[in-house]
């Protein structure tokens, strides 16, 4: 069949034209499901975003998910944090030495952390667990009619499941990263004094020497930002997801993947905003 | 409340409840109703028969509102459902209740909570009171108050029937859908089932359409029943009438012979 196609073209067509054809049609058709997906993605955030702001509300819910986020995701943001601190006392040290200036470590270490590693490893840590969470609890209640249930019940599944994981993403974030931030400090100057042998106080001084509040807003800012999409992408690809477990697993890592890739897109987007010097 | 038994049903009222005209609905390529025509009258037992595949969930839900149909008109009491707004949608959503097929519990939240949902959510009642009601329905459907703390997944397929059937009717709807309540279920499960349906519309004075490939489920349940065969409902008549329906597709299906007028699709399309 799809021989007998190709041939008939070949008789109509140069080849090159034909390919080229095809090529634009492909791509075309590429531009056209972008397009979808994109106004998708824009419908599915203004309803959830003006169901966030609309009574009535689900206190209980809006809590579980705040200590789904908030709390359970310490352990893992915080390991990543102490680490990534203590990594980059050790980085600095034995780049910054080849220069003399292993005194500035201890400021290298603050504003790396608190501008970038913190939000953006904490959100990467956190969309790998909630976001693929999100995706497979909403996902699996959609292949399981969970959320056709909701509805039928008089509730509407935009204001019960999703505007609180949205509410909480948005609102917990910033406080794990707070938390992130602090924890990877210490972890640079546990490495700077016990590893490094810095005099403490002298550190701890350096620390806080040249740190500005705009460091650390910018960080909590990005970490808003990026708990908001962590949590659209977790639902969105959950409420979309079709097809059982195979649909579900899937809808997993979309969530994932496409939260962790607008981290990163954001990340710039929002450090060329508060730190052009153009 | 009119009441109905279970041996000598009343002739159902002649007002319609709900009112289906040649309703589509497709998803890509594949046409799923194809005009469907339908009416329900105000406290009738339809039963709905049909190869499985052949769109009678998918009418249940155009009815509930979950999917927007392409084109026609669903009427309940008199009104147009198919244009309302969001708001309007959840207001009317009171009136129904819904048995999924697969009873879709909800797994987050214990027994108990599942069946008050409707209460809690839609109604604002307190939960203590949520609960009491709760239990009493619970109850109605033969489960014990012990059953009310497990979670859902801790049920055998006949009990989340029963849970589900409980929720269904906790805030007492008046029109309820079961979509295939007995399928999954062995014999003597089923029949508790449709003797426990029977009763609850009943009990509620209710419109009740139910969905079943199960013919001693229909004939249980039944005042009425319609088949359905490639997106249209192909015979309407009373449920005594189904063994001389004199129609080719009924006969095939009620006596679930092999060879017929309905061809299964061993492809899908
Ligand atoms: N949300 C959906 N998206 C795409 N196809 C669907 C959807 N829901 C149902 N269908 C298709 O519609 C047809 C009828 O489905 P359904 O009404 O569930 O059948 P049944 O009569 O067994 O309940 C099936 O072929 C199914 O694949
Ligand atoms: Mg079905």
């Amino acid at each position: 069949m799809i021989r007998h196609r190709d041939s008939l073209n070949h008789d109509f067509h140069d080849n090159d034209t034909g390919r080229l054809m095809g090529f634009l049609a492909a791509t075309g058709r590429a531009f056209l499901v972008f397009l979808e997906a994109t106004g998708r993605l824009a419908m599915f955030t203004g309803t959830a975003l003006s169901h966030c702001v609309r009574p009535p509300f689900y206190p209980r819910q809006i809590l579980r998910q705040m200590i789904d986020i908030g709390f359970y995701s310490l352990p893992v943001v915080g390991l990543t944090a102490l680490f990534t601190g203590m990594v980059l006392a050790l980085q600095s040290y034995s780049g910054f030495s080849r220069f003399q200036a292993e005194g500035a470590i201890a400021t290298v270490v603050a504003l790396s952390i608190t501008r970038e590693l913190g939000p953006v490893l904490g959100g990467l840590m956190v969309a790998g667990r909630i976001g693929a969470a999100m995706a497979a609890e909403i996902g699996t209640m959609r292949v399981t009619e969970q959320i056709d249930a909701l509805s039928t019940l008089s509730t509407n599944p935009f204001k019960y499941l999703i505007a609180p994981r949205l509410m909480a993403g948005l609102a917990m974030l910033p406080l794990l990263v707070l938390v992130a931030d602090i924890i990877g400090i210490f972890g640079g100057f546990l490495v700077g004094v016990y590893r490094l042998d810095f005099n403490a106080s002298s550190y701890i001084s350096r620390t806080w020497e040249f740190l500005e509040p705009l460091d650390v807003i910018s960080g909590l800012v990005k970490a808003a930002v990026f708990g908001f999409l962590i949590s659209l992408m977790g639902c969105y690809h959950g409420y979309h997801s079709k097809g059982g477990a195979q649909g579900v697993g899937a809808a997993t890592t979309n969530a994932v993947v496409s939260a962790s890739i607008m981290i990163l897109i954001s990340n710039y987007l929002i450090t060329g905003l508060f730190f052009s010097t153009k | 409340m009119p009441s109905r038994s279970d041996t000598n049903r009343t002739p159902p009222s002649t007002t319609p409840k709900i009112t289906l005209k040649g309703v589509t609905k497709h998803f890509g390529p594949k046409k799923v109703l194809n005009g469907i025509d339908l009416q329900v009258g105000t406290g009738e037992s339809l039963v709905v028969i049909g190869g499985s595949g052949t769109g009678k969930s998918v009418m249940l839900k155009c009815i509930l509102g979950l999917l927007h149909p392409d084109s026609g008109s669903i009427r309940v009491d008199d009104a147009e459902t198919t244009k309302l707004n969001p708001r309007d949608r959840e207001k009317l959503q009171h009136k129904f209740g819904m048995l999924f097929q697969g009873a879709a519990l909800f797994d987050s939240l214990p027994v108990w909570e599942n069946v008050a949902f409707g209460l809690i959510q839609g109604e604002h009642m307190p939960r203590a009171q949520a609960k009491e009601i709760a239990i009493a329905k619970l109850g109605a459907v033969g489960l014990t108050p012990d059953v009310a703390e497990l979670s859902p997944s801790e049920l055998s397929g006949g009990m989340q029937k029963r849970v589900g059937l409980a929720r269904a009717i906790a805030d007492e709807p008046e029109i309820i859908f079961f979509d295939e309540p007995t399928t999954g279920l062995d014999p003597i499960m089923a029949d508790v089932i449709n003797e426990l349906i029977v009763e609850c519309v009943k009990d509620l004075g209710a419109t009740a359409v139910t969905i079943t490939h199960d013919m001693a489920s229909a004939r249980k349940i039944a005042d009425r029943v319609a088949m359905i065969h490639q997106g249209r409902i192909i015979w309407t008549g009373h449920a005594k009438d189904i063994d001389q329906s004199g129609n080719p597709y009924v006969d095939q299906f009620v006596n679930g012979r092999a060879d017929g007028p309905i061809k299964m699709q061993i492809r899908a399309l």
